[in-house]
């Protein structure tokens, strides 16, 4: 298995963590990434957001260089970025005006032909015992609140899974021996890019996914998404000043643990760069 | 309030109602304001236009007033609204379009609006600049234009320890290419104005 | 050869869009056309009139009318020249209504172009024309009614009282239907069971109705007047005639299964009536739940019962009968929501149920003796949130239209919770509260009088909120997020046609619309009619409706039925297939593509050189051919032509257009 990998513009910075164990996991798991040479910024939300033509462009110059790379199929562990990467492709296809515009902006002639998968539908797509008869490391004692965040989900175009009760995740953790709990805020929104512009309506909304996975009794959060990693991880600490609460739950992309759970140190998947302590889960895992 | 004058709203900007049904591709006038959008909406609580009503001045031309609303930047493009709608309508492009809108018409932006639209100018200076984001220098050059110098300030350092910010950017080796893709858009997107 | 052409404005209908009095100067000049004129409504009385004399001046022998779709007027104007002594057959219509008109409003030019081309092909085939004839077939006085709901209860006393026969079959072990599940109806707030059982118990008592539960329609042949129904009768496991209904077995049956009578609510046994008062009240063993039917040790009912009425060797029996019309009342189902909407749980909260669980829940005679609880923990619930529209006008996740009666019964729902819960408080979320009937308006306004909270806007989202729900939704009107901690939510779910109604339709011979619902003949001036001849429709297998509607319209279909019944032969359509077996090769591909199963084999003998040969050809049974066409198409030798319909009629209607 051979994909063409993007990493996203924080591969290296904020998402270090997912980056790291993205490429642990894979390697381990027998899953080839090439990442996309001379890849570049997907544009995420600014990008569509000033400028439709501008965010489609800035994505399809990325599905040009896969093309040229001679893969069929291509994957982004950032939800921003695969739901961006996924978009421009649903739209170069379907939209034949729009398609010629962009071909002419990139000047890269792109005309579909390749798939883009997100990271998590690649390595929940394994037969189960892929992951299970690799298990070292069972997380048996673990409780995870499994949070899809919105990117992956939604528009139905590109959806993952099922907006409302997505449940691949869930299985893939399960399949490495965590227990996943029953919480309603799976898919709600963190509030994403708006973290630096209106920093107070994203401490809302993410203290309000803390106090829902609290409640459901979680001993951490799993995602998928470096927004939403960011904005429950970095800003815990905020939100407990803010809102006078002590939240202390450890953040994790799931590549993280399932790597955890078939051998890899936790070193070599970054888990001493989280702003919530992880040594908790640690223990918890033994 | 003054009353609105509908006869006058639809003769004036009925383009306006066409071009975003067709910008967008979206039916807006298939909505029928039910609210689910409204309803489900994350950042609805600080908005001053719930979603619905932001659909509901597209559908009578009410393009000032729509253009000039807090709501279509507040927009976090959860999609969530668009999931939901009983009427196929994908209320997030919609939104998208009315911000594109905006920023061509040169609409002037307050408050939240003016943050969120100016974080997008700052996130997508360094791309154009370098063809990927440079999280330090779109922070330094937010700050500079807010004028919060030290907005942030105590992340920036909790982000340094933690090996999570780079100082000088990665620059993408054909970085005119993305710079012709910044160009070319301009270009288009002027003749089309 | 003197053809008359009549086209026809339609009001604006036609004349809106289309150059009328154009396509009439144009028409005057085609071959063997005599007289051409244009006219206001030709349908009315005035203009039918005006073609009477013109035949009669003009000496016109053959007549085209260009206007609406011959579905709707065809019989008209036949009726019209056979005034003037012309073979009704002898008309031929042109449809620039619906098919042109309709369809090209904006482009007036091209759609007055394709009415002259129309009418141009249908003035060439109008010349071939010959006159046919039609003949009479006897009528079986003796209906077949499917459901028995209230609206099949109905149709089927309508028409034993008129004095014919009528063999009523349903699917479930009791008639009853919905309506006997229900509280009270609305908006008089009379009970529902009160109104209904008698009723049930008149059906099983009628002299001229047998009632068959249980059972199924599998298979029907024929036509109108003449129809042969398989009627599959399931095996009950219990000897109806000997048992007594005494309740013994069904109080000892030890295997528990959810109650479909309840609503999932509490169970039944495995042995079971639906309910108390259920018609037959005796029981059936529900085969798939039985323990010992599933090679587990039981057999607790044969031993305890004390007519030896058990009898598990009992199989499904087929049987044949007679019918001459078919009313269908198959009913509804509830759309199953908790596959479609996420966002309400998928079905996983205990405490949001359906509207049909409430009647349930409300009823004395329900799981809970009428004491409305929550089927979590069986705690008196306070707050109650009403969600209208759930798979109703939801193009996204359910159907598009509006299923007209769960306005009222909500209205209902939310007088019932205010009423019997002290304290309590209803909101309901709707996005428009319709009342077209009597004393709805007056009805509804009642309910908010009494302290209902109508908010107007759609739920987005519920979710767990400890024991409670909390409802998230919008109030459009205050342009406002709101939210409701709720004990109970009820939904208003959409009907949708009851389930199989699709292949039941194929298997009898008629059609459903996009929805699954049958289409009715036409939808303002054949309501209960199918577009099969003698098969009529009652109730919401047509299209979502309330009861007053579904009682009316099963009495409407209970007098077509009667109407047909009132004649002792009917006409039959001459237009139908004919084989010229001189060319007939007796391959016999049309035998295998008929859909009616109309033509059959047939051998005949020819004189040739003074021997004689036999040789099959195919033969057509006029009284089954329903003139598809479909056996002409797939003739090699074009010895099979449908009367009206020719090869040589269609390709001089094609001829004229192409050679114009």
């Amino acid at each position: 298995m051979k994909y063409a990998y993007f990493p996203g513009c924080c591969d290296h910075t904020s998402a270090r963590e997912y980056d790291i164990s993205t490429r642990a996991v894979c390697r381990e798991l027998g899953i080839e990434l090439v990442e996309i040479p001379d890849w570049n910024c997907c544009g995420s939300t600014p990008g569509h957001s000033t400028s439709h033509l501008l965010g489609v462009a800035l994505a399809a110059r990325n599905l040009a260089l896969v093309a040229e790379m001679g893969l069929e199929e291509c994957t982004a562990s950032c939800a921003a970025c695969y739901q961006r990467l996924a978009m421009a492709n649903v739209e170069m296809q379907s939209n034949k005006k729009l398609c010629d515009k962009v071909n002419w902006v990139t000047g890269k002639p792109y005309h579909g032909g390749v798939r883009v998968k997100s990271i998590l539908e690649i390595i929940s797509g394994l037969q189960p015992e892929q992951i299970s008869s690799r298990l070292v490391k069972p997380l048996d004692n673990l409780k995870t609140a499994v949070y899809y965040g919105c990117l992956m989900v939604r528009p139905k175009a590109v959806q993952v899974d099922d907006p409302e009760n997505p449940l691949v995740m869930d299985h893939l953790l399960q399949a490495a021996g965590a227990e996943t709990i029953d919480w309603c805020s799976k898919t709600e929104c963190c509030g994403a890019s708006l973290a630096i512009s209106n920093e107070d309506v994203v401490l809302k909304l993410t203290g309000k996914i803390l106090a829902e996975a609290t409640r459901a009794g979680a001993d951490c959060i799993v995602t998928a998404c470096p927004l939403c990693h960011f904005n429950l991880d970095m800003r815990q600490k905020k939100i407990n000043q803010v809102f006078g609460t002590g939240y202390r739950l450890p953040v994790f992309y799931f590549t993280q643990l399932i790597g955890l759970a078939i051998g890899i140190s936790p070193d070599d998947l970054s888990f001493n760069t989280h702003f919530v302590d992880t040594r908790k889960v640690l223990e918890l895992v033994g | 309030m003054p009353a609105i004058n509908l006869t006058a709203s639809l003769n004036d900007n009925f383009d306006f109602i066409m071009h975003v049904s067709k910008e967008s591709g979206q039916p807006v006038e298939q909505c029928y304001q039910c609210g689910k959008c409204t309803a489900g909406c994350p950042i609805a609580f600080a908005m001053d236009f719930s979603p619905h009503r932001v659909l509901r001045m597209v559908q009578l031309g009410l393009k000032e007033r729509v253009l000039q609303s807090q709501a279509i930047w507040l927009c976090a493009c959860c999609s969530t609204c668009t999931s939901r709608c009983p009427r196929n309508v994908d209320l997030a492009q919609v939104m998208d379009c009315l911000r594109g809108l905006a920023r061509r018409e040169g609409i002037p932006l307050e408050d939240r609006a003016r943050d969120i639209a100016m974080f997008y100018d700052c996130f997508l200076n360094t791309v154009k600049d370098n063809g990927k984001l440079y999280e330090l220098g779109m922070m330094l050059n937010y700050n500079l234009k807010t004028r919060q110098f030290f907005k942030n300030a105590d992340t920036g350092l909790a982000m340094f320890t933690r090996s999570k910010i780079k100082f000088l950017p990665a620059k993408n080796k054909n970085h005119r290419d993305v710079r012709q893709i910044f160009q070319r858009v301009k270009e288009l997107e002027e003749k089309t104005k | 050869m003197r053809i008359g052409v009549f086209v026809c404005w339609c009001g604006s209908n036609i004349g809106g869009v289309v150059d009328v009095p154009r396509v009439a100067v144009e028409a005057a000049r085609f071959p063997h056309v005599a007289h051409s004129v244009d006219y206001k409504y030709t349908c009315s009385e005035p203009g039918q009139k005006m073609i009477v004399d013109a035949i009669k001046e003009h000496k016109l022998d053959r007549v085209v009318v260009a206007s609406c779709s011959p579905r709707l007027h065809e019989p008209t104007f036949r009726q019209t020249i056979a005034r003037a002594g012309l073979n009704p057959y002898l008309l031929e219509m042109v449809n620039i209504r619906e098919q042109c008109s309709w369809v090209h409003a904006k482009e007036p030019d091209k759609a007055t172009a394709k009415a002259i081309d129309l009418v141009r092909m249908a003035v060439a085939k109008a010349a071939l024309l010959e006159p046919l004839f039609e003949g009479a077939i006897p009528v079986t006085k003796k209906a077949l009614v499917v459901g028995g709901g209230i609206a099949g209860i109905q149709a089927a006393l309508d028409i034993a009282d008129a004095g014919h026969k009528v063999i009523l079959v349903e699917r479930e072990p009791t008639i009853g239907g919905k309506m006997v599940m229900l509280d009270k109806t609305f908006p008089t707030l009379d009970c529902s069971a009160c109104i209904s059982t008698p009723k049930m118990v008149a059906v099983a008592q009628h002299p001229n109705i047998e009632l068959v539960t249980y059972a199924e329609v599998t298979a029907v042949s024929g036509y109108i007047g003449n129809f042969s129904v398989t009627i599959k009768q399931k095996a009950r496991y219990v000897d109806h005639a000997s048992c007594t209904g005494c309740g013994t077995c069904w109080e000892k049956c030890p295997k528990k299964v959810p109650g479909e009578f309840n609503q999932y609510l509490d169970n039944r046994k495995a042995i079971y009536i639906p309910f108390p008062q259920a018609v037959p009240n005796k029981p059936c063993i529900d085969a798939a739940n039985c323990r010992l039917l599933n090679g587990q040790k039981c057999g607790v009912c044969a031993k305890v019962c004390p007519a030896g009425a058990i009898d598990y060797e009992q199989k499904d029996e087929y049987r044949q009968v007679e019918v001459g019309a078919i009313v269908m009342a198959t009913g509804y189902d509830l759309f199953n929501w908790a596959q479609a909407y996420g966002e309400y749980g998928y079905g996983k909260f205990p405490d949001v149920i359906t509207g049909l669980q409430f009647e349930r829940l409300v009823n004395a005679s329900g799981p809970t003796g009428g004491k409305i609880v929550r089927p979590s923990d069986g705690k008196e619930p306070q707050n109650v949130v009403f969600i209208k529209c759930v798979g109703s006008r939801d193009e996204a996740k359910g159907k598009a239209y509006c299923s007209r009666a769960c306005c009222l019964y909500t209205a209902k729902h939310a007088h019932q919770v205010l009423e019997k819960i002290p304290g309590s408080r209803a909101f309901v979320f709707y996005m428009d509260v319709r009342t077209p009937g009597k004393a709805y308006e007056e009805f509804y306004q009642r309910t908010v009088n009494e302290g209902a909270r109508y908010i107007r806007g759609r739920v987005s989202k519920i979710s767990r909120l400890g024991d409670k729900l909390l409802v998230r939704g919008a109030d459009t009107l205050l342009g406002s997020q709101v939210e409701i901690e709720a004990d109970l939510v009820v939904l208003a779910t959409a009907m949708v046609p009851a389930e199989n109604s699709r292949e039941l339709a194929r298997t009898i011979g008629f059609t459903t619309d996009q929805d699954g619902f049958f289409q009715e003949a036409h939808p303002k001036l054949r309501p209960v009619e199918a577009n099969t001849a003698g098969i009529f429709l009652a109730g919401t297998c047509q299209g979502p409706k309330d009861i007053p509607d579904t009682v009316a319209q099963a009495s409407a279909a209970a007098v077509k039925v009667c109407a047909l019944f009132a004649k002792q032969e009917i006409a039959t359509n001459p237009m139908i297939a004919e084989v010229n077996e001189t060319h007939c090769q007796g391959c016999l591909l049309c035998r295998d593509v008929c859909p009616f199963k109309a033509i059959e084999a047939k051998t005949i003998s020819d004189k040739a050189h003074g021997t004689v040969k036999t040789r099959p050809v195919a033969r057509v049974n006029a009284g089954l051919c329903q003139g598809c066409g479909s056996c002409t198409a797939s003739c090699r030798s074009g010895a099979i032509d449908l009367k009206g319909f020719s090869n040589e009629q269609i390709a001089s209607a094609v001829k004229a257009f192409l050679c114009c």
